[in-house]
């Protein structure tokens, strides 16, 4: 009988050799120009994909071996949550509008990116880039598809979460994520990579995923806690293979410092537009809040932002030109969104609602030298109309950036008393920006960005004709229902009598 | 020098990976939070795959670590041995 010899196994250097590299061929029948089309036209040069690695050496089946078991977990808590009415856990329903805003804007962004990685690992030539899409794109589907499937579960209470597929193509405020990602994936393959790769993934991604996961984990929404981290655990791959993206492709040719900084300039902007909604979240929306916008920016924008530039400088590559100004525009810009919010809410599928004293001090301790200079007092006034029987609302159609869709609501970086707003007249046509970024993008570009399909035109065209009760219709909005103020929604009934009813025996 | 960062999940699987990074890396600061534990440390942090087993008590794989991962920074070296997370400033 032989012995049995324990099978040696292959180091993680070689089976990513033989599972990566080994995996791709030199085309015979087509020149790799014509498998390739689009890898010429935006100027990067590369001469040797081999030069990619993959620092973490993940190949396909160590890749369905840890998914899979990220799935069961995943699921194993969601069947949990379900079954144990773990909806009436959470603090305070006022947290779902945070949840709303999330399966609204952000789980598209999931797909979308689903898409544009499936696109471009079939646009690089190297099999180790294609390999590392390829995990990606079925990374960020698997984002998308838990992400409903785990607030599927509040949309049996509550309301607003019924119509997201319609909302993400029409109403108005989730056009802005949606642009985002329409932009990066019309763009080409290299500049997707470091729209999305880089800029997203590795610079922004934390400040979205870790405080608003840590935020649901503090609101006992165990559901998102499970997804978020599930999906994070993807992410952190993301995040290596972005800023190793930038690295190869910044040693292959000193030609593609320029276009790349270019690159970094215009996604950095646009991404901290994306992600103003997170500030509005966390300063706002989490009942029981973990940490404000600013001290999230601090740790994720300022200390890891700033070592990853002062790294990248020896490449010749710049702190984002838009850095100063988002700097500036942190103290304020959570108390400027969900004031734009409160205002606008009869077109939100979510609620917003006025702080109470005790939110107000709170904000006032994070934001001492902003909140009570400039948003306590008009905070009072909105809660003064509103004891009145007159709650203010704002039913004139918001001034929309064609950069980055949000409405102009932002203050100039050094005076916060005065609205930004900037104007380019391109062939006889006037363009409206929120911010130098935006006007700085469209100005690179504008032949891109005048076929933005922005939501206000479309409020006076078919079938809307500038009709609110047609445009509710059209973008799946149920008025009394899903909008409007918490205060006396739905949702803060529902919840209160059903926790009643888990609490006490009546 | 400038910091770099590995977060997980607070959980049962990885107690024993917070606690080798703890004995591998004494200039490391672990922050306990919400759900999760951040670990900061100036410049560079290393998880080596034996001081791991040593405190799990059985073979350990580091791209285990994939499952309960929630972010890191820095540049990443892996191999067999070790993970080590670093900055070139």
């Amino acid at each position: 009988m032989d012995m049995k010899v324990a099978k040696k196994k292959l180091g993680l250097k070689d089976k990513y050799k033989l599972m990566t590299r080994d995996l791709g061929w030199e085309p015979s029948y087509h020149s790799k120009d014509e498998l390739y089309p689009y890898m010429n036209y935006e100027g990067i040069k590369i001469h040797d994909w081999d030069k990619w690695e993959d620092p973490f050496r993940l190949t396909m089946d160590a890749y369905w071996k840890y998914q899979a078991e990220k799935e069961r977990k995943f699921y194993a808590i969601i069947d949990a949550h379900a079954q144990n009415n773990g909806h009436l856990n959470l603090t305070d329903a006022r947290y779902l509008s945070a949840l709303k805003i999330f399966l609204q804007a952000i789980s598209p962004g999931e797909y979308a990116a689903h898409r544009g990685f499936a696109r471009v690992g079939r646009e690089f030539p190297g099999v180790g880039p294609q390999v590392a899409c390829q995990m990606q794109a079925i990374d960020e589907i698997r984002h998308a598809q838990t992400q409903i499937h785990a607030m599927s579960n509040y949309n049996r209470y509550y309301n607003g979460f019924h119509a997201f597929a319609d909302q993400r193509d029409r109403i108005w405020y989730t056009s802005v994520a949606r642009s985002f990602f329409d932009d990066s994936m019309s763009a080409g393959p290299f500049e997707f990579m470091i729209a999305i790769g880089f800029s997203f993934e590795y610079v922004l991604t934390n400040l979205l995923f870790v405080p608003f996961m840590s935020g649901a984990a503090y609101n006992g929404d165990m559901a998102t806690v499970t997804f978020g981290f599930s999906a994070q655990s993807d992410e952190a791959r993301h995040m290596t293979l972005g800023l190793e993206v930038i690295k190869f492709i910044l040693e292959q040719d000193p030609d593609n410092l320029p276009i790349v900084q270019n690159w970094i300039d215009k996604w950095f902007w646009r991404g901290f537009r994306v992600l103003g909604l997170v500030s509005t979240m966390m300063d706002y929306m989490l009942p029981k809040r973990v940490m404000s916008w600013r001290e999230a920016w601090d740790i994720y924008g300022v200390e890891n932002g700033g070592a990853l530039f002062k790294d990248l400088a020896r490449y010749g590559i710049k702190p984002p030109r838009g850095w100063d100004d988002a700097e500036k525009a942190i103290d304020h810009m959570s108390h400027q969104f969900m004031l734009g919010l409160y205002q606008w809410s009869f077109g939100t599928a979510f609620h917003s609602w006025i702080p109470s004293d005790a939110d107000m001090d709170w904000l006032a301790g994070k934001y001492p030298h902003t909140f009570d200079k400039y948003y306590r007092p008009r905070w009072k006034h909105i809660k003064k109309l509103a004891d009145a029987g007159t709650p203010f609302k704002n039913y004139g159609l918001a001034r929309l950036c064609q950069t980055c869709q949000l409405p102009s609501v932002f203050t100039e970086p050094d005076d916060p008393t005065l609205t930004c707003h900037r104007e380019t007249v391109y062939k006889g046509e006037k363009y409206q920006f929120c911010s130098d970024g935006c006007q700085h993008i469209f100005e690179n570009e504008p032949e891109k960005y005048i076929q933005a399909w922005l939501p206000m035109p479309q409020l006076f065209q078919d079938p809307i004709n500038g009709d609110l009760g047609e445009w509710m219709k059209w973008v799946s909005l149920l008025d009394g229902k899903d909008n409007g103020d918490y205060a006396g929604s739905e949702d803060q009934k529902n919840f209160e009598a059903w926790r009643g009813l888990a609490t006490t025996n009546q | 020098m400038s910091t770099v960062f590995i977060a997980l999940q607070a959980n049962e699987e990885t107690r024993p990976i917070i606690e080798a990074i703890e004995i591998d890396n004494p200039q490391a600061i672990v922050h306990r939070q919400p759900a999760m534990v951040k670990i900061d440390a100036q410049g560079r942090l290393v998880i080596r795959r034996a001081t791991i087993e040593e405190q799990l008590g059985r073979d350990f794989d580091l791209q285990e670590i994939h499952i309960n991962l929630i972010s890191l920074t820095g540049h990443v070296v892996e191999d067999d041995e070790t993970l080590t997370l670093s900055w070139n400033d």
